[in-house]
């Protein structure tokens, strides 16, 4: 195993969780008194461990960058979570949930993780139900269930399209109740700059006050970084404006490897880009192909017109449309994994067929999904001849029910209603299934540093299912990390508390001081939007959808010569003790130049397609992503050298015991 | 588009403000108002000058975090929507749009447009919850049925994102719907009846001594809220807090 132990638990794979559980050290509750937890970051993962941390008794200390926890980005995620109750008596199970994610994740990801986050699923329905969140239920008064991409189940609970806001709402309120009790520290409009190790072990952090600019210390026996993920990296993607690497980019400066970060979620079903001055993209909820049929023009001239605005969408007859997902993947059709639906939109833009101005764009149309409701609700309304009208009217009904606030959402930002005309829709950056590298009890390579949720790397392999992120945050905050801290702790019920005015903590001070000043007295020449934008751009054109290695080495030294530009020539307004939004952006994009090259490295070395990283040198014939299980089964897992480029890779072999590895089909 | 700015500049809480007056070219509609203010932003950074600072982050109209008054209303002009959602295609060429930050006796700024909301956090603290643990086993999901129209009340009420431009539109800078909206949610919900009581009194006691006015009966909240939170919640609130103080 070498330096990577992965600690899985040996056994059976369905008792492996309850045995782990049995046999790790715990902590008295009178001991957990005396221990302090710092928790960065306050989405699903980070609010659901504080709550959790803090009720069990130890003492929590939470770190956000926003005003409030309650305003994670987690509260953007929309279409659902998934769990394996099988209440629509379908066929699912625990083993189904996991071997679904296994094969959804292109067989990168760890088999025990996946079971455990499998058979804590349905759990979390159970704790957030008795904490008041309001998911959708149907007439009887139980829990309603929809459908997501690249399985075969009913599984996904979801509240209308704010299944996220609803879920961190409720780990929000739980953390709450436990601030109230004085549990539970919330410390707000603050950002980690470093992470602050002690005899090997991480200790505490330092942290800048947003408002007033004082650069803080804060200790504790553990350090749970729940920051999310880095695809803000690529300038334009649904991440909201402010998340960030720096927590996770920092641990990893301070000794914690980072897993697979060429590993990326693009995202099918977003609102195309419309303009230079675009400064963030919108995601349309995957659970809109459980109804919306995707497709572009069969005829190159036809596409020509409609890009003109010659020819309008609701023109075009059936036979002239390629519905191109259900013609490549009959089985899965329009609910195919994300990976697999971004590509074929990408395949079918660049063969010249995509349909707005830029032609970067495909139609996601309801029209078949609203006649169809339709038809049935005219009929369990016992009108027997409604007409064609009538009919449409009922569906958009229906159809407005369930997404209204979606199609809301597209025509507010696209000014085109998409009750009446396709949605024009197209993939981008949404999500990183890279992050630190973790072991079965979510501990980095660093002793007593933890992370959970997207800033991790485990569960998801190289692409995430639809409904899995809130899944995995929530099954690490509320039902893992509770029980893995304690094998830590233990050790610490004598340690008393950690003090902050060591040689440790004045070095990371320091370092993080004269990292502010370079920042603020460069020559001042270029905005720090300048440089991100810049970024982007290389991310997104040789890092993105397809790769190949001759893009990914010139991305490398790109990014190395726009790094060594920004630390000359950035230009940072203002003062460093004072609110400053431009110094918290320069902090944040100086991560993104670094954690970039990295990103390009790993995924120059992965020669082979898996998941959301596809070497176009690596596909078969149909161009489907061409796996390498001999030589590539392995987590890639980068130790901190100096430069990027000095980075040193790790491999933690992949062993799959209960799932045979076949090539992903959706045919 | 041409675009006259009166833009709220103030260096920190304890500085005085004023409006600051810009103008912008080139404006498109497609722009959100927003990226319209990055703009702004890039231009003052170019020419050295401190740029204006004020709260967004998911720009999709699900965090909470903007807090424009634009022209006087809360988000600006459109209905149902976030600051962040609003577009450039709602202005014309040659408008003036002034932007202010919210303003409540309850929300003190902290710069420019930015306002500290913490007297909502703590509304929150108070009684925003249900008192069950997360780390433990609890019930079956499925064997606590509840009545769709009440659970999809619930959720209605649940849907509020926490900005604040309740209390920016009323006139007494009220904080009633944003307070009935979670009470109102664990009020129609079972789970939620247990604790319902001490819930609506903690909630209100620390609403009023955060400096909120009462409500006004006026029903500016419901017009500018972006996730549309009904005045029926208020009512809602007004009957848990009759009901627990006669129940003492």
């Amino acid at each position: 195993m070498g330096i990577l132990d992965s600690k899985i638990p040996s056994g059976p794979l369905a008792d492996k969780w309850t045995k782990h559980k049995n046999e790790i050290d715990l902590v008295n509750p009178a001991n957990k008194r005396n221990i302090d937890i710092i928790i960065v970051g306050t989405g699903l993962a980070g609010g659901s461990a504080a709550a959790s941390l803090a009720e069990l008794g130890y003492n929590v200390k939470t770190f956000c960058y926003q005003d409030s926890p309650r305003r994670a980005h987690s509260i953007a995620a929309q279409g659902g979570i998934n769990a394996s109750k099988n209440y629509q008596g379908d066929g699912d199970s625990d083993y189904r949930l996991f071997y679904d994610t296994v094969k959804g994740g292109d067989y990168r990801s760890r088999e025990a993780n996946v079971y455990r986050l499998a058979e804590v699923s349905g759990n979390i329905i159970d704790q957030c139900v008795s904490q008041g969140v309001p998911f959708a239920r149907d007439y009887g008064g139980l829990l309603d269930n929809r459908s997501f991409g690249g399985v075969l189940v009913s599984r996904t609970f979801y509240a209308k399209g704010q299944t996220g806001q609803q879920l961190l709402l409720g780990a929000y309120a739980a953390m709450n109740r436990q601030i109230h009790r004085g549990k539970i520290k919330s410390y707000t409009r603050h950002e980690m700059l470093d992470l602050v190790i002690v005899d090997g072990k991480a200790r505490g952090i330092i942290a800048r006050n947003l408002i007033t600019g004082e650069i803080e210390r804060h200790s504790a026996h553990a350090v749970v970084i729940a920051s999310g993920g880095y695809g803000n990296l690529f300038f334009l993607s649904t991440y909201c404006m402010g998340a960030n690497v720096m927590a996770a980019w920092r641990t990893h400066r301070r000794g914690a490897f980072f897993a697979n970060p060429c590993y990326t979620q693009i995202h099918p079903t977003c609102i195309p880009v419309s303009g230079e001055h675009q400064s963030k993209l919108t995601l349309m909820s995957e659970s809109l192909r459980n109804d919306g049929r995707i497709w572009v023009p069969k005829k190159l001239d036809d596409a020509k017109a409609i890009r003109e605005g010659k020819l309008k969408p609701t023109q075009l007859k059936e036979e002239d449309r390629d519905y191109y997902l259900e013609r490549r993947y009959p089985a899965f059709g329009n609910l195919v994994p994300r990976d697999v639906a971004s590509r074929a939109a990408k395949e079918r833009c660049d063969a010249g067929y995509g349909v707005n101005k830029t032609g970067e764009a495909v139609f996601l149309d309801f029209d078949a999904a609203i006649m169809r409701y339709g038809k049935e609700k005219a009929l369990t309304s016992g009108l027997k001849d409604a007409d064609n009208a009538h009919i449409r009217k009922l569906g958009e009904e229906v159809v407005e029910a369930k997404y209204g606030n979606l199609f809301q959402m597209y025509e507010k930002i696209v000014d085109e209603n998409p009750y009446k005309t396709p949605m024009m829709i197209y993939p981008a950056v949404h999500y990183t299934m890279g992050g630190l590298w973790v072991d079965y009890n979510l501990q980095t390579t660093i002793p007593g540093c933890y992370a959970a949720g997207e800033a991790n790397f485990s569960d998801h392999g190289a692409n995430r299912l639809g409904a899995s992120a809130l899944m995995q945050g929530l099954a690490d905050g509320y039902f893992v990390l509770p029980y893995t801290i304690g094998d830590f702790l233990a050790d610490d019920i004598r340690t008393g508390p950690i003090p902050t005015d060591s040689e440790e903590f004045d070095k990371a001070e320091k370092d993080v001081l004269d990292k502010i000043n370079r920042l603020m007295s460069a020559k001042g020449i270029h905005s720090v939007d300048y440089y991100h934008k810049k970024l982007g751009k290389i991310m997104w054109n040789k890092c993105g959808m397809s790769r190949n290695a001759k893009g990914l080495k010139e991305a490398i030294e790109d990014i190395a010569a726009l790094r060594k530009d920004f630390w000359e020539n950035v230009k940072v307004p203002g003062a460093a003790d004072d609110k400053n939004q431009e110094l918290e952006k320069a902090g944040r994009v100086a991560d993104f130049l670094e954690i970039g090259e990295l990103f390009a490295m790993d995924a120059l070395e992965r020669n082979e397609s898996c998941g959301g990283h596809f070497r176009e040198e690596y596909q078969t014939p149909e161009g489907e992503a061409l796996r390498d299980d001999k030589n590539f089964k392995f987590v890639s897992a980068w130790e901190y050298k100096g430069e990027p480029k000095d980075a040193k890779l790790h491999k933690e072999n992949l062993i799959y015991e209960n799932i045979e590895l076949k090539t992903r089909s959706y045919k | 588009m041409k675009i006259y700015l009166k833009i709220w500049r103030q260096k920190d809480a304890s500085s005085k403000g004023k409006i600051v007056d810009y103008t912008m070219d080139g404006i498109e509609g497609d722009m959100s108002f927003l990226e319209m203010l990055d703009i702004l932003n890039e231009d003052l950074i170019s020419k050295g000058e401190v740029p204006i600072e004020f709260d967004h982050d998911c720009r999709e109209g699900i965090c909470g975090t903007c807090s424009l008054q634009i022209n006087g209303r809360p988000h600006g002009p459109d209905r149902l929507i976030t600051a962040c959602q609003l577009h450039m295609r709602s202005f014309k060429d040659g408008d003036t749009i002034v932007i202010e930050p919210f303003r409540a006796k309850a929300f003190p700024v902290i710069k420019d447009l930015i306002v500290d909301r913490n007297a909502f956090e703590r509304i929150q603290q108070a009684g925003g919850f249900i008192s069950v643990n997360t780390s433990g086993r609890t019930v079956d999901a499925n064997s606590i049925p509840i009545r769709k129209d009440n659970a999809d009340k619930a959720f209605n009420a649940a849907a509020c994102i926490g900005c604040g431009a309740c209390v920016a539109a009323c006139k007494n800078a009220s904080a009633m719907l944003f307070t009935s909206a979670k009470v109102s949610q664990f009020a129609l919900l079972p789970q939620g009846r247990i604790e319902a009581t001490e819930r609506v009194q903690n909630m209100v006691r620390q609403m009023d001594l955060e400096g909120f006015g009462n409500c006004t009966n006026t029903g500016a909240c419901e017009i500018e809220c972006p996730k549309g939170i009904s005045l029926d919640n208020i009512a809602r609130m007004n009957r848990e807090y009759l009901g627990a103080s006669i129940k003492g």
